[in-house]
């Protein structure tokens, strides 16, 4: 699954390339696509699963193998499409975790007060689900934007509020009445060979990455994070994009919700402590930068991956597979740090980009003094 | 010929400060009129009133011969008048061609549009059409313009206001942090906005370049105008006398 939902996110994002890349030629599409951050981490993916295929052969590079990673990353690739945009926009959003819990105990208690199985009922789970996620991330929201509170504080708030009232509204005790439509269709249904699950999210991502990358919204969502104020005073509704985009994060964890419930079959009250900083590593790993304005929803997708094929590998050749956290750690800032130097330096050519200043010439040497 | 845009005594406090007392200012269509005063003499206060940024206490703004009150920025945009800031207000990852259209990209036709899809083509051809108007030297549309030098992230935002202002441009020191060549480009954009019919206030603290672009200079002090100059007929000693007031220059307000 892994490849083929990178081309595909890699095809939808080929149009844009093409048509700006049109009168500068073919060699700014391909400095433009090495100087993303994402498609470095791909190399890195490609070579991690290169790695573990020589040594491990065909248990690693199975289609059952790929098929498990991918329903490991399936929810978490749901709430990084939402990370995204709010990490485009320089804010974060810490309650993801929090949220899906809350979200997922609130659709658990109206599928079970509805009674027993069916469709309708699952259908009523995920309103539920996503309307309490909206809830959520417009509450992030306003207090982040309006209220003009520090998003990393905001959300570490009602992180803690979230998880405390779901745990508030079932005693602490996970609810496992889950219709069997929604376990069934984590289980058993494939589609174009990919089982459910994998390939809602993959839509989500789709969906995402077209939103971000070929719409106003997307391009607000940048452009705040770029020069706020250069927004506003282009007329851009700031506040209102930005509360915007946190609902639509905490939208994409009541989603998550669901998919998790179907997962899993019971709530995970104690199981998501850490799912916003796995979530988090796994856009930065991707390239989307901490401090707002660039980022791609492949890279996240890529980001993800890094650690579960970690995972899936150390396990499968025998290594303690606790030694993925000490390598994702590693990955997450080295990744950063090479980013960085990539960018400084990316800066420091502009400003000496004139080849005649280069030579040393007297005339070079004055320039460069001036500014 | 009457002014295209005329400010007529208006006032604005702030608090105990009076920014603007009674302040007069008007720019014809097709001339380049600087602006200039020393800090805390009212001029940002002005462009601010001048571009919908600001309420006045007293006054009136005049625009194409009918008194205007703009109540936002955007008010003023849809006039035709832009102000291309100090600060340049440009977003530094975003390339030139997102930068200029930022708040005002073209939709796509039909359906697509409707769901805020971009037609990134044609603002690309816009945008490079206006970049090729300015004379603005944009290394690659494809960069964002945070690893671009001063003068050509100047460039697009002169660019940017001009691609929206057919009557009134006004600029905020657009050459306070270039080089010499860059200034000079700078300057030659300026006369190709005026060229073009445009109305130009000019805010610089630079008298040599003030004196080189502009048709007329209008003084401001203590929050009114003081003076105003022709600027083939006036010296750099006598536009800093008439800015600190050592000129006896009250009177010569027009």
């Amino acid at each position: 699954m892994s490849t083929s939902s990178e081309s595909r996110v890699g095809a939808a994002n080929q149009p844009t390339a093409a048509v700006s890349g049109a009168d500068d030629g073919d060699e700014s599409i391909v400095k433009r696509l090495l100087s993303l951050q994402a498609i470095w981490i791909l190399g890195v993916l490609i070579v991690i699963c290169v790695g573990f295929s020589v040594v491990a052969g065909d248990r690693f590079l199975s289609a059952g193998n790929f098929s498990l990673m991918s329903q490991n990353v399936a929810v978490w690739a749901v709430l990084g499409v939402g990370m995204t945009f709010v990490i485009i926009t320089s804010g974060i959003d810490l309650s993801v975790g929090s949220v899906l819990v809350f979200s997922s105990v609130v659709a658990a208690k109206v599928m079970a007060a509805m009674g027993g199985n069916g469709p309708g009922v699952a259908a009523a789970g995920l309103v539920a689900a996503v309307l309490s996620g909206t809830a959520w991330g417009a509450v992030n929201g306003i207090l982040v934007a309006k209220a003009r509170v520090p998003a990393l504080i905001v959300t570490l708030g009602t992180l803690s509020v979230a998880l405390g009232l779901a745990q508030v509204l079932t005693g602490g005790i996970d609810i496992r009445s889950v219709p069997a439509e929604l376990t069934d269709f984590s289980a058993y249904i494939k589609v174009l060979g990919i089982p459910g699950l994998p390939f809602v999210a993959l839509i989500v991502v789709i969906l995402g990455a077209i939103l971000l990358h070929k719409t106003k919204f997307g391009r607000y969502t940048y452009a705040i994070g770029s020069n706020q104020e250069a927004a506003r005073r282009t007329g851009i509704k700031v506040t209102r994009h930005l509360i915007a985009v946190y609902a639509l994060a905490g939208t994409l964890a009541g989603f998550g919700a669901l998919l998790s419930l179907a997962q899993y079959g019971t709530t995970t009250i104690a199981g998501q402590s850490l799912t916003n900083l796995n979530v988090i590593a796994a856009v930065v790993i991707g390239g989307t930068s901490i401090f707002g304005g660039e980022g791609t929803v492949f890279g996240t997708l890529v980001g993800l991956f890094i650690p579960a094929v970690l995972q899936s590998g150390f396990v499968i050749i025998g290594v303690q597979p606790y030694w993925q956290g000490v390598a994702v750690g590693s990955v997450l800032i080295a990744a950063v740090y090479v980013d960085q130097s990539r960018r400084a330096a990316a800066m420091r050519s502009a400003r000496s980009r004139n080849p005649l200043n280069r030579r040393g010439s007297p005339r070079g040497s004055q320039r460069r003094e001036s500014p | 010929m009457t002014a295209l845009l005329e400010a007529r005594a208006i006032s604005r406090s702030f608090g105990h400060v009076r920014a603007l007392d009674g302040a007069d200012f008007d720019v014809e269509a097709g001339e380049v009129v600087g602006l200039i005063g020393d800090n805390g003499a009212g001029k940002s206060t002005l462009i601010k009133a001048l571009s919908g940024s600001l309420e006045l206490d007293e006054g009136e703004i005049w625009f194409d011969g009918s008194p205007l009150r703009l109540t936002s920025p955007r008010e003023a945009n849809d006039l035709g008048i832009e102000v291309v800031y100090q600060d340049l207000a440009l977003a530094p990852h975003l390339n030139p061609v997102q930068n200029v259209f930022l708040g005002r990209e073209l939709s796509r036709r039909g359906v697509l549009g409707r769901f805020g899809f971009m037609d990134e083509k044609e603002m690309r051809r816009q945008a490079a059409a206006s970049f090729a108007e300015l004379g603005a030297t944009v290394r690659s549309l494809n960069t964002p313009v945070g690893s671009m030098s001063g003068g050509q992230r100047q460039g697009i935002a002169i660019a940017r206001a001009i691609a929206w202002a057919d009557k009134v441009v006004i600029l905020d020191e657009p050459t306070a942090a270039l080089g010499v060549v860059q200034t000079k480009n700078v300057l030659e954009s300026v006369k190709r906005v005026r060229d073009k019919g445009i109305a130009v206030v000019f805010i610089s603290h630079s008298m040599p370049h003030v004196l080189e672009i502009c048709d007329r200079i209008q003084v401001l002090r203590l929050g009114r105008r003081v003076a105003t100059y022709r600027g083939s007929e006036t010296t750099v000693e006598t536009l800093v006398g008439a800015m600190t007031g050592a000129l006896d220059g009250r009177e010569g307000a027009a």
